[in-house]
């Protein structure tokens, strides 16, 4: 039997007129990486803040690592770590003062403190800034600071809340490869994200929720095949090859072949050897490429394939962060 | 004991952020030196007199002041996600607010040192009891510590840090100006005078000019055991008004 570090049934909460759950049931077994997905508004952080007993839901029921949120929130707390969207740390605190303070606050003595602050420096590769005031780090370093901060007590359960949003694509690299590093420690992870490309590289499972509903949960593979899987772009170097190409990829491609350029020709495809079988084709056809990629769908693509309708309006993110 | 690690927070803060110090100590020195120096002689007939008269009505505008601080950082915290972290940890839901409560005694004692340092290096004379001027800061710090819960609740209202500002001066200036701070009651017209007499600043001043200069210095007619009455009840008062709707309005947050 598995046992689930998170189980959430029929969660809603409403602020005002804003349904921003609508009855929502989310599952992470112990030690599996849970990927959110959703646009902006879609639920993502109300959810979050309700496993963080930050926010009482209207309804529902919540466990984390075995402790009702709403009735041992105490022993909840003590079994959760919280990355919030933005990175909640004191600016006018040095990186070790940030961390010490927390690891007092979890009744480390002076001197555990210390050193668990040392070691969390030291693996989030911050010990030179250790020193420095919190204010006059980078957004990446920011984020890696109250990562590490929400690790000072060992938490079974962390929650990252659009950990990469707004960093640039090497510093979410990084924030990959930590997130990597807790789980490969036992830690379970809710990740919430808006790029299916973040949920497919750190996720065991997927659930894709809008409008406060959940309206897919599958592995990122089961996900990525009911949304017509990858997508194969091909851009040949004489434009005069663009017909055979065109015929090329339609064999391969589940759908009919589309022109996202006049230059490029795109099809969705299911398997793992499309992008084999399509270059041993382009050789055989001596088609020159100058760029050949696999790409996931985008979250406009997802929804689009799951709910028939082009991406939900943004208007109503600031929920969780006001709230 | 997490309230005391969380006031360490604050205080630690204060240090590294000079401009938030600079209201505890520079305000207080510029507002003696403005006020003795450009107005005593207009107002007292000679500087000495007018710092003898002035400098506790002062140091008590400059502790209500630093005593709406504590809305101002409350709601830094609470729109920067700091309260939030803090509510994710498993300590007491009051000790965040106790520790700024208790980090803000720090502020205060500090600014009623500065100024009174600062007051004496420029003329002004004690002319009672060490234990009176033990018991005139004691009480000073009571009651900006009554006060601070306005600002709290303020704090937990207010969309913005700036808003925190901008209302905590509406409390505090019809608060100050309208007392004897500057200016002996008696000089002003009737209707202020109304307002002064019921104003708790007024015995808060009266109460100070009584423990650190004397009753000479006090308004005519006034006795100090009756303004430090005075001044208890107030705290009371404010106490039992902002307390409850302070925390309320802080549950709701945390």
């Amino acid at each position: 039997m598995t046992t689930f570090a998170i189980e959430a049934h029929g969660l809603t909460k409403s602020f005002g007129s804003t349904h921003a759950l609508a009855g929502i049931d989310l599952e992470v077994p112990e030690g599996r990486v849970l990927g959110v997905l959703g646009p902006n508004g879609a639920g993502k952080t109300t959810a979050v803040r309700i496993l963080a007993t930050l926010l009482r839901p209207d309804s529902g029921t919540a466990r984390v690592a075995g402790h009702d949120v709403l009735t041992e929130p105490a022993a909840a707390r003590r079994a959760i770590g919280l990355t919030g969207q933005y990175a909640s740390v004191d600016e006018d605190l040095t990186g070790v003062e940030n961390l010490v303070m927390i690891g007092r606050l979890l009744h480390l003595s002076a001197r555990d403190a210390r050193a668990r602050a040392a070691e969390l420096l030291e693996q989030f590769e911050l010990t030179d800034a250790g020193r420095r005031l919190a204010k006059t780090y980078s957004g990446g370093m920011r984020r890696r600071l109250d990562l590490a901060a929400s690790l000072v007590g060992h938490p079974s359960v962390v929650y990252l809340d659009e950990p990469t949003t707004g960093l640039d694509p090497a510093k979410r690299d990084d924030v990959w490869s930590m997130v990597r590093q807790l789980v490969a420690g036992g830690t379970t992870v809710l990740l919430t994200t808006q790029y299916l490309e973040e949920a497919d590289a750190l996720a065991h499972e997927i659930t894709v929720i809008d409008h406060g509903r959940v309206i897919a949960h599958d592995t990122p593979l089961g996900l990525k095949s009911q949304l017509g899987g990858q997508t194969l772009v091909v851009r040949p170097t004489d434009i005069a090859d663009l017909p055979t190409v065109t015929r090329l990829l339609a064999e391969v491609g589940t759908r009919e072949p589309e022109h996202p350029s006049e230059d490029q020709v795109a099809v969705p495809v299911a398997g793992d050897d499309a992008l084999v079988r399509t270059v041993a084709r382009l050789a055989e056809e001596g088609v020159a490429v100058t760029e050949l990629s696999l790409r996931l769908p985008s979250l406009d693509e997802v929804f689009y394939a799951l709910t028939g309708r082009a991406e939900s309006d943004p208007a109503l993110e600031s929920e969780g962060a006001t709230a | 004991m997490d309230a005391l690690i969380l006031a360490r927070r604050t205080v630690t803060k204060m240090v590294r952020n000079p401009e938030q110090f600079i209201d505890v100590t520079l305000q207080p020195v510029l507002m003696t030196v403005i006020f003795v120096f450009i107005f005593g002689g207009a107002i007292a007939g000679g500087t000495e007199q007018y710092l003898q008269f002035a400098l506790p009505g002062i140091i008590v505008q400059t502790i209500m002041f630093t005593s709406m601080t504590i809305g101002v950082n409350l709601n830094t915290d609470l729109k920067n996600g700091v309260f939030d972290r803090f509510r994710s940890l498993p300590i007491s839901r009051s000790a965040p607010l106790l520790g700024a409560v208790t980090g803000d005694i720090v502020r205060h004692t500090i600014a009623v040192g500065v100024s009174l340092l600062f007051g004496v290096l420029i003329g002004f004379r004690f002319h009672t009891a060490w234990y009176e001027v033990v018991f005139a800061v004691v009480l000073m710090i009571v009651f900006a510590v009554s006060l601070c819960w306005i600002s709290v609740l303020v704090g937990m209202l207010a969309r913005s840090s700036g808003a925190v500002q901008g209302l905590s001066f509406l409390v505090v200036f019809p608060l100050t100006f309208g007392s004897s701070t500057f200016v002996p009651a008696d000089t002003l017209p009737d209707w202020l005078q109304g307002w002064v007499a019921v104003n708790p600043v007024t015995h808060v001043i009266e109460s100070m000019r009584g423990l650190l200069v004397g009753a000479d210095y006090m308004a005519p007619g006034s006795d100090l055991g009756t303004e430090i009455l005075w001044v208890l009840a107030s705290c009371v008062v404010l106490v039992s008004v902002f307390f409850p709707l302070a925390t309320w309005a802080y549950r709701r947050k945390i």
